[in-house]
């Protein structure tokens, strides 16, 4: 298999933790509300999930205990910044190290400890293609993960719901004036994002790397937000950049299997540059920021 | 929404004027109800509640040798938290001080580890001044991608502290490493006109603290009684009104967050040649992330900031001796970090807003 092959098999696994948690960002982003929390709401999620699946529980209580448990943390945040009117920086700050917190805490006799991940299910024909056959066997979370993909889309795309939560995150006074429950819609959206944010923890600790270490979501849960940013919020781009993401995460074991000389540290923290430069490139054309970015975002709203 | 619809929940209704009472009773009630959720926490999790909260919330302050250990924790957490509350209040969020804190103790070790035969009592102040240049120079790259390149300085800074962990790591398994440390990740011993003096013999306590009170000290004029300060002020809290009034948004944020780089840098100097004596990778252990909290808590004021930064080193002095005395995993303590951030923030609304059980009968119009 040679370096191509390898990211090309990897790069939808290594993209979905990325692919779930800025898809719930983008939901709850789009409904005008900014959740910084979703380092530390993956970081929830992720434990909960490892808890369960080594204690037994399956792959499916894990996740939709995960799922639960970051809707739960989420809620904490919209009760403060949705009911209360504070600073969504501040809460969402507040809710990452809370989540860390709980996540190191419980996760803390788990240390080192190996669960069993999840087979992966081949597309017959598909797969057997030379070179980009790997694309086509992927375990059954990232196959849900693309079907939510295209689910976001046509709900933003072709839905009364997805017009009602872009109105809402436009211009919250006009769609409170006709009628729609700002508050509400945000509290279901930022909800729906604790969720997904408690699904994509879970798929890196229980699939991905089936193995408990303390701080194993290590950023990614920033970069969910960045590349929210950079699909300037839209599906389709911002699945792209998953996929960029995933590809680069691999591209450091690629790298240390060629036999590069290359420091570990500079491949690791090849991400973190990646989302830097990515952001400056896209956040420099202040017009197309300005074109799909959403106007309320990150204000209480106040009748 | 139509009061039908949530017969059961009360209204926020915004006051005509802010809340004294509200403010001044915003971080005692934080702290009493963080303190009962944790304390219900650690039940659950079996300990015993009394012999935690004897460690962790007492025992810091009862003896000499347990204080003079707060008050040098004390010292990062206060400098940190006192150049980013600048950045917050002019609504520029650097968070990145992690980074800015380690870059500030790579620039610092520089010389005793190129030069470890240098003597003279310019050595110390030489690396605090560097560490400061360090943190600086990291801080400004956020800076740059925000002004220039328009990026959100939020996920920079901290995507920088990333590469920065990265970079300290790199440093002491590579070019760095002591040779003679039987491998462990550190650098060499600093020699002793590279540390910075003892204030109180007996006690690791040195004279950075001096210098971390004087610095709040000019925070405090700065931000309250400068007129750069308060056009920051005015920034942060009516960008518009900034802007037609002249005062330029670039420059705040400029200035904000190299503000915020230099005093991160200095604390990262500090603690390399102050109780560690080396670069070590303990140096990076989440003072850049608690001093955003230390911020929030002391009410991004200068004052309240000094209060908050003790009664947080006293949390970390505190949550070692339940680690030994209670057997309460370390965790526990950025779980009672970030829960007092959040009750505090509760607490804090009702300066500006107050609940009201029944709808008005009439609002004035916004």
């Amino acid at each position: 298999m040679n370096a191509l092959e390898f990211i090309l098999a990897g790069m939808l696994a290594a993209a979905t933790p990325f692919l779930l948690a800025a898809l719930g960002e983008l939901v709850v982003e789009r409904a005008g509300v900014l959740n910084l929390g979703v380092e530390g709401m993956m970081a929830f999620g992720a434990v909960v999930a490892f808890i369960i699946v080594h204690q037994d529980g399956g792959h499916l209580l894990g996740f939709v205990a995960a799922g639960l448990g970051s809707a739960a943390l989420s809620l904490v945040f919209a009760v403060i910044a949705l009911g209360l009117r504070a600073n969504q920086v501040a809460i969402g700050l507040a809710i990452g190290v809370l989540g860390q917190g709980l996540s190191a805490l419980f996760g803390k006799s788990y240390e080192s400890l190996t669960v069993k991940g999840l087979p992966r299910l081949a597309l017959p024909w598909l797969s057997e293609i030379p070179v980009v056959g790997g694309l086509f066997m992927q375990d059954v979370v990232v196959w849900l993960s693309l079907a939510a993909t295209l689910a976001i889309w046509a709900t933003f795309a072709y839905t009364k719901l997805g017009l009602v939560i872009r109105a809402i995150g436009e211009n919250p006074k006009a769609a409170h004036a006709i009628g729609y429950s700002v508050v509400a819609v945000r509290f279901a959206a930022v909800a729906f994002g604790g969720a997904m944010a408690g699904f994509a923890g879970a798929y890196a600790a229980v699939v991905y790397t089936p193995l408990w270490a303390d701080g194993m979501i290590a950023g990614r849960g920033w970069i969910a937000i960045a590349l929210v940013v950079f699909g300037t919020w839209l599906t389709g781009r911002i699945f792209l950049g998953a996929c960029l993401f995933g590809a680069v995460s691999l591209m450091g074991l690629a790298a240390q299997a060629t036999g590069l000389d290359v420091p570990s540290q500079v491949l690791a923290s090849l991400p973190y540059l990646v989302t830097i430069i990515v952001l400056g490139v896209i956040s420099a054309d202040r017009r197309l920021l300005k074109l799909n970015g959403v106007a309320s975002l990150g204000e209480p709203f106040e009748r | 929404m139509s009061a039908l619809s949530r017969p059961f929940l009360p209204t926020l209704v915004r006051r005509e004027r802010a809340s004294l009472a509200a403010a001044l009773l915003a971080p005692p009630m934080a702290l009493a109800a963080a303190t009962v959720l944790n304390l219900g926490l650690y039940v659950l999790m079996g300990r015993d509640p009394v012999a935690v909260v004897h460690a962790m919330l007492l025992e810091p302050f009862l003896s000499w040798a347990s204080f003079s250990e707060v008050l040098l924790k004390m010292g990062p957490l206060l400098l940190i938290a006192q150049g980013l509350a600048i950045g917050f209040r002019a609504k520029v969020f650097n968070i990145g001080a992690e980074g800015q804190f380690i870059l500030g103790a790579i620039f610092a070790s520089a010389i005793p580890v190129w030069f470890p035969q240098a003597t003279g009592k310019w050595i110390w102040p030489v690396m605090l001044l560097l560490g400061a240049l360090g943190g600086a120079l990291w801080a400004s790259l956020t800076a740059f991608w925000r002004v220039r390149l328009n990026a959100n300085e939020i996920l920079v800074s901290l995507m920088l502290s990333l590469v920065a962990a990265q970079f300290l790591n790199y440093l002491l398994l590579g070019p760095w490493k002591d040779p003679n440390g039987f491998n462990f990740p550190q650098s060499v011993m600093f020699q002793y006109d590279a540390m910075v003096p003892i204030l109180i013999s007996g006690t690791r306590v040195n004279v950075s603290l001096l210098l971390t009170i004087a610095l709040s000290f000019a925070a405090w004029i700065f931000m309250q009684k400068s007129f750069i300060g308060y056009k920051l002020q005015v920034g942060g809290l009516a960008p518009r009104a900034a802007g037609y009034a002249g005062f330029n948004e670039a420059w705040a944020i400029w200035l904000s967050l190299l503000m915020g780089g230099c005093a991160a840098g200095l604390a990262g100097a500090a603690e390399v040649a102050g109780p560690l004596g080396q670069l070590q990778r303990s140096i990076s252990t989440g003072y850049g992330y608690a001093a955003i909290i230390v911020a929030y808590l002391g009410g991004l004021h200068p004052i309240g900031i000094v209060a908050s930064a003790l009664f947080m080193a006293a949390l970390y002095i505190g949550g070692d001796n339940a680690m030994v005395s209670a057997n309460l995993p370390i965790a526990a303590v950025r779980v009672f970090q970030g829960s007092l951030l959040l009750a505090y923030l509760i607490a804090v609304a009702f300066v500006r807003y107050r609940l009201e059980w029944h709808r008005p009968a009439y609002r004035s119009q916004p």
